[in-house]
């Protein structure tokens, strides 16, 4: 039993930073833009967050400058694609090869500026960044456990998932926008505006990616950078919001689907003794392909994929 | 519906620009490159470095020596054979963005070869595993095509997913039934008999050979070849194929198990010619990158070519400015980066123009 909560405890930390990638990507895909440049955008983030958090020795200036910091990246991709009409595939993997590419150089420029060749997050900040402790929940038994045991990631996450949720589905504002994902031109027509809600969805998108890289860069290696921190994460998450079928609050369950997958190597019983570590790395990405094939296989029914998705909208060719 | 006829005209507005003459579409190009080649700079100046000695050092370090060039050249040939495969599916507006899924099961089918019929004649087994190597990542590639075929799975995703299936399959085999056990319990396949190497041909695995064969190739396949015709029309559009007679569904079937075969190769080539073993490192990127290449070059076999050695340079030369500044090598990715971003930014530029307000656009 005791083994079981820990599991489940540690399934929700893995799944933190998949929670936020994946509603980064579902607000871009809801617009039509399938931006392969998470991974890139979670990067900016891992470095914009620690070096914020290293500098000012604050965990919200760290959170600040990770959203920021994803934002811009986000920009970027979204004059690209939105403004300038470039091809979405090439722009998202140049973003991924960029934004992992200047996260290890920036890391590896202040390792060299630092004394004693470590980087390592002040104090004052990892005490805010650990455990939230609310007085009598977190101490009750199991549920205190399971529920009230948490780094505050955690708990901005579901917040943020919930809050996207509400503003895709039950917002009128959320509603055209995501009829520009399905029809560009009719939301033009209906004189929603097109350019407008793209680049709102696509920054605040880029913004969300940029906190779930900060707790790749924060957490995960205990407050000390290392680099490569994010390490595929963002690939999972862009997999995750076809399992959650491009909703946000599926995606709060599927990327501790996820989570689980990720540490169940670490917990294995029974049968699974048997079977290898890399069958459970692989697990999300055959699971995801067979959720891709499988609702393809059905049909229409039931399947939420934006039908603009990857195609740039130009007025006058409508 | 009230604001959208409050709504003022926008400050400018985007037209198609007319086709511009070949000399305009490069002269925008180049001054793109020249561009994000000043915006790295200021970069390289911000962190407090001189960027002229910077590029300078990439340039001299991808050239200062026999051994140098070879290393870049080596660097050179996956990459561009990589980028040729996913040519053949661009060409067919099929996003095959599972390049490095492909290369990677090029490289395992090869391996198999390489680790247990070593004893083999040398010219039958490399004659084999360049075969298993086309098997191995044709197939990976066709996958895919069969699901869009039959069911319409989105082939992005798709492919995507595969990449990781094939890397985590790599996984399974050097800490599973592949792993060496003279590795003093490291997890990691053993390194190939050198009966299972490629051959050196002026200091270079003779990958570069059939890299050259396969630019010149693909260009006839593509422009002189029925089959290549076919690919463009299917790409254009599938209902004006069907309405001339061309059967779809084969066309992109077969042209995704050669688009994946070709990736194969490239598998091939680094595991037998540069790695000498099979890691879950052999594509690292690779095929990401053959994508941006492709596109670059406008799916141009000889543009590929030299863009690919392009790329090379940058990637070779950046290791040589981390050993001589102290800098991490991911500068190149960081440049690489910002040199595309500018190019993607400029095709803007080729293709439409901004009007502005009060003026009469349209196409000229």
């Amino acid at each position: 039993m005791d083994m079981f909560i820990n599991f489940l405890v540690a399934a929700i930390g893995a799944g933190t930073p998949l929670l936020f990638g994946t509603v980064g990507e579902i607000l871009n895909e809801k617009v039509g833009h399938l931006n392969l440049g998470v991974e890139g955008m979670m990067a900016i983030g891992a470095c914009a967050g620690f070096m914020g958090g290293y500098l000012s020795d604050n965990f919200l200036v760290a959170l600040l400058c990770a959203f920021l910091a994803g934002m811009l990246a986000a920009l970027i991709y979204a004059v690209l694609t939105v403004t300038f009409m470039a091809n979405q595939n090439v722009a998202g993997l140049t973003m991924t090869i960029f934004g992992v590419g200047i996260s290890n150089f920036i890391g590896v420029y202040m390792i060299g500026q630092s004394e004693g060749g470590t980087l390592k997050l002040p104090e004052q900040v990892t005490a805010q960044m650990r455990s939230v402790h609310i007085p009598v929940l977190s101490d009750l038994p199991v549920v205190g456990e399971l529920l009230f045991s948490y780094n505050p990631f955690v708990y901005i996450g579901v917040i943020v998932a919930a809050l996207a949720g509400f503003y895709l589905y039950r917002t009128k504002t959320g509603l055209n926008v995501q009829a520009i994902g399905e029809n560009p031109g009719a939301a033009d027509a209906a004189s929603i505006r097109v350019t407008k809600w793209k680049y709102i969805n696509i920054l605040l998108g880029g913004g969300i990616c940029g906190i779930g890289g900060a707790y790749c860069g924060m957490i995960i290696n205990g407050g000390v950078w290392i680099s490569n921190s994010v390490n595929g994460l963002g690939w999972i998450a862009v997999a995750l919001v076809i399992f959650a079928a491009w909703k946000p609050h599926m995606a709060i369950l599927g990327s501790f689907v996820f989570g689980a997958l990720r540490v169940l190597k670490y917990y294995k019983v029974g049968f699974m003794t048997g079977l290898p570590d890399a069958f459970f790395d692989m697990l999300p990405f055959l699971i995801t392909a067979l959720v891709l094939i499988v609702t393809s296989m059905r049909g229409s029914k039931g399947v939420h994929i934006p039908a603009f998705l990857g195609n740039n909208y130009f007025r006058e060719e409508r | 519906m009230t604001t959208a006829k409050t709504r003022k005209e926008p400050l400018f507005h985007v037209v198609k620009h007319a086709e511009r003459s070949t000399k305009q579409m490069i002269g925008f190009r180049l001054l793109a490159v020249a561009l994000s080649i000043v915006a790295g700079g200021l970069f390289i100046l911000a962190i407090g470095y001189n960027p002229i000695a910077v590029y300078g050092t990439i340039l001299e370090g991808a050239f200062r020596s026999k051994m140098a060039i070879q290393a870049t050249v080596k660097l050179t040939i996956p990459l561009c054979i990589c980028a040729l495969g996913v040519t053949l599916a661009f060409k067919m507006k099929f996003w095959n963005i599972g390049g490095e899924g492909q290369l990677i099961m090029g490289a395992v089918f090869a391996s198999y070869f390489a680790l247990y019929h070593s004893d083999w004649n040398h010219w039958v087994l490399v004659v084999v595993m360049l075969l298993a190597g086309m098997v191995g990542g044709g197939l990976w590639g066709l996958l895919p095509a069969v699901f869009k075929m039959k069911w319409g799975t989105n082939e992005t995703l798709l492919t995507l997913m595969l990449n990781y299936i094939a890397l985590h399959l790599v996984s399974y085999l050097q800490a599973g039934p592949w792993r060496d056990p003279g590795a003093n319990g490291f997890s990691k396949i053993a390194r190939f008999d050198k009966n299972a190497g490629l051959d050196k041909v002026l200091g270079v695995h003779f990958g570069w050979i059939i890299m050259l064969v396969l630019v010149a190739g693909v260009w006839i396949y593509l422009k002189r070849s029925k089959q290549g015709y076919e690919i463009s029309v299917v790409g254009e559009s599938q209902d004006t194929a069907r309405y001339a007679g061309i059967n779809v569904k084969k066309v992109v079937l077969r042209t995704m198990f050669l688009s994946g075969a070709i990736a194969g190769i490239a598998g091939v080539c680094q595991a037998a010619g540069s790695d000498m073993t099979l890691s879950m490192g052999v594509a690292g990127g690779i095929g990401f990158t053959a994508i941006i290449v492709a596109w670059l070059c406008q799916l141009n076999p000889g543009m590929i070519l030299v863009v690919s050695f392009l790329f090379s340079i940058l990637e070779k030369g950046s290791s040589v400015v981390q050993s001589t500044y102290g800098l991490s090598s991911d500068c190149a990715d960081v440049l690489q980066g910002i040199i595309l971003f500018f190019i993607l930014g400029s095709e803007f530029f080729v293709r439409y123009a901004f009007v502005g307000r009060g003026r009469k656009g349209g196409a000229k």
